[in-house]
């Protein structure tokens, strides 16, 4: 196993490389100068060269990747060129309230989607599967952000039942923290209870329905007991794979939810960054987004080892 | 499964007839496509369709309410046919769901065939995937954005590019599993090369797999497409599209909210057919769910 775990740290981090080589060569193939932006329009070439020595923009490439590598590494991605500020500072006001988010956002996606999961495989055939497996395809074809738009107009305006917008950190008021961002959790969430539902669901059939069970029973194991502790746990595989392979799109949602819900969070500044062409900016926040991905799936592959036995001793998913 | 073997066209057309009966039997399945259907016919003759040209403003009557004479849906902010837009935004829905389902059969298809037939270009290939996923769909178009400026192109593209690891694991299973079968083993002995071999034996054995997928992409590129002219990343306007008519509602929801349901309606309907419908196929084109009465 320690083999395995070696080697999936080796492929991430080699993705990881090849996916900030990426990212650095393609903020460098953005139209428009740096340097002339900073010193602006009407700078005398002399001031534009000293800021682009200032920049290390005078540089090779492959020093100035190196650099800004190194740099990023401690956390250091250069200034914002629209404001001034530490890129690093614009991350950490904004990276928490989207972390916030997903963490909520995915909490309700498991609970909503093992709960009517384990419902449609237990009531097979029965109008609880009808409801659930309805439940799902709704959520799987309603765009989320144009629910989320009625709802606030009719759950927050209307009746006034959640803040329409805003931000208040759990941090210094626990219980308004959590309220205010329990609306856009919910809407961000629902695309991904659908798809946890949908695992849940076929994979607890398949299991429930296998030999092994049959025999479980048939030695007297209780109804209980074979849909938790057999069913459930082996649908944990599952759906830890779909959590992983899910979170990209939950980045993507988070965007979409935070623009809705006036959020300050990472999303935000993309787009920000991204419709006043802050260059530095959106190189970092490219850059967090694709690490934080990577190093969140390399997580749920060390998950399995914990959750499927065979893991450990064969080190590979069947 | 070419002209040389005259028996496989018959088995074809056979294995055709079970998998249409099959759809047929899934009242799903039946939904799915009348929806789909109904979704394309819209997109296709939205030109001939719709009453008004998408972007013809009518100063005058902004906010109609829907069913009111001359706007069957009513009438945005700028007095904009609500109708003709949702008919037009839909063709472009369609659009980009097309091109980048196009995109990712194109690039995922032949990568995924030589991935799975030679070890040695497995791993390429599979790293430069795992790269590839690691951009979620819409840090790739804000890089393309911010490179190109927003356009229906840049959604198609970071559509496909999104969806092209995931055409590469699929039919890179789908060689792996059939390189290993007794046909491609004779035609081995008949000395048949590389290019025979996948274009001729593992290719059409994958198609199924890889129309699925299809179907898989299909609705979360529409759905991905109006997140992205939501944000401004899409298209662009004038042009129509379902995610800029979200976007423009929900600056005027206290005076109405009906310019803002209708194309959301919109995007559920196409989404639904596709999910219906792929869902449906995917059970007619698997073999085991023959033996079981279905679902």
């Amino acid at each position: 196993m320690a083999r395995y775990l070696f080697h999936r740290l080796w492929q991430s981090a080699l993705t990881l490389v090849l996916a900030s080589i990426i990212v650095f060569i393609g903020v460098r193939a953005l139209p428009g100068d740096p340097a002339l932006a900073m010193a602006g329009e009407e700078a005398d070439p002399a001031t534009v060269a000293a800021v682009r020595a200032e920049l290390g923009l005078d540089e090779s490439i492959v020093v100035q990747y190196l650099k800004f590598m190194g740099n990023a590494v401690v956390g250091d991605f250069g200034k914002s060129i629209r404001t001034g500020t530490p890129v690093s500072e614009m991350l950490g006001a904004t990276l928490p309230v989207t972390i916030q988010l997903a963490i909520y956002a995915m909490l309700i996606a498991l609970l909503l989607g093992l709960a009517t999961g384990v419902v449609a495989a237990v009531f097979r055939g029965r109008w609880p599967e009808w409801t659930a497996n309805g439940f799902s395809l709704f959520a799987l074809s309603v765009p989320t952000f144009w629910l989320g738009i009625l709802a606030v107009l009719y759950l927050s305006v209307q009746l006034g039942w959640f803040p329409a917008s805003g931000y208040v950190s759990p941090f210094e008021h626990p219980l308004r923290g959590v309220y205010y961002l329990t609306l856009p959790a919910l809407i961000l969430g629902l695309t991904h209870a659908a798809v946890v539902q949908r695992q849940t669901r076929s994979s607890m059939v398949e299991t429930l329905t296998a030999d092994f069970v049959r025999t479980a029973r048939a030695k007297g194991l209780g109804r209980a007991a074979v849909i938790f502790r057999i069913g459930l746990r082996n649908s944990l595989i599952v759906v830890t794979t779909i959590v992983g392979l899910q979170l990209g799109g939950l980045i993507a949602g988070a965007v979409v939810t935070e623009r809705i819900f006036s959020l300050p969070g990472i999303g935000k500044l993309t787009l920000d960054s991204v419709f006043t062409r802050d260059y530095p900016v959106i190189q970092a926040v490219v850059l967090v987004i694709t690490a934080a991905y990577i190093v969140i799936n390399l997580l749920v592959d060390f998950l399995y080892t914990v959750i499927d036995p065979r893991m450990r001793v064969s080190g590979r998913t069947s | 499964m070419t002209a040389v073997d005259p028996v496989a066209p018959v088995a074809l057309g056979r294995v055709r007839g079970r998998v249409l009966r099959k759809l047929w039997h899934n009242p799903l399945g039946v939904v799915g496509g009348v929806l789909l259907l109904i979704v394309i016919v819209a997109g296709v003759f939205a030109p001939w369709l719709a009453p008004y040209p998408p972007s013809q403003v009518h100063f005058t009557t902004p906010f109609q309410q829907p069913f009111t004479v001359g706007f069957a849906l009513g009438t945005d902010d700028l007095g904009r046919d609500v109708l003709s837009r949702v008919l037009h935004g839909t063709r472009a829905s369609l659009e980009v769901g097309v091109l980048s389902v196009l995109l990712a059969v194109v690039v995922g298809v032949p990568l995924g065939l030589l991935a799975g037939y030679w070890r040695w270009l497995d791993a390429v290939v599979s790293r430069l995937a795992d790269v590839m996923l690691a951009f979620p769909f819409l840090i790739v178009a804000v890089g393309l954005a911010a490179i190109n400026g927003g356009g229906i192109g840049n959604a198609a593209i970071a559509l496909g590019i999104a969806n092209i690891p995931t055409m590469i694991r699929v039919v890179r299973a789908e060689t792996l599993r059939l390189k290993e079968s007794d046909f491609v083993l004779a035609a081995h002995t008949m000395d048949a090369g590389a290019g025979r071999i996948l274009g001729g034996h593992v290719l059409p054995n994958a198609l199924s797999a890889i129309i699925v997928q299809a179907t898989v992409i299909m609705p979360s590129a529409v759905l991905g497409e109006a997140i992205l002219s939501f944000l401004g990343l899409g298209i662009q306007p004038p042009d129509p599209s379902l995610g800029i008519m979200l976007s423009d509602a929900q600056q005027y929801l206290f005076r109405t909210v009906w310019p803002g349901v209708f194309p959301g309606i919109a995007i559920a309907l196409i989404c639904l057919g596709f999910n219906l419908f792929g869902d449906a196929l995917r059970d007619a084109l698997d073999p085991k769910t023959s033996h079981r009465e279905g679902r």
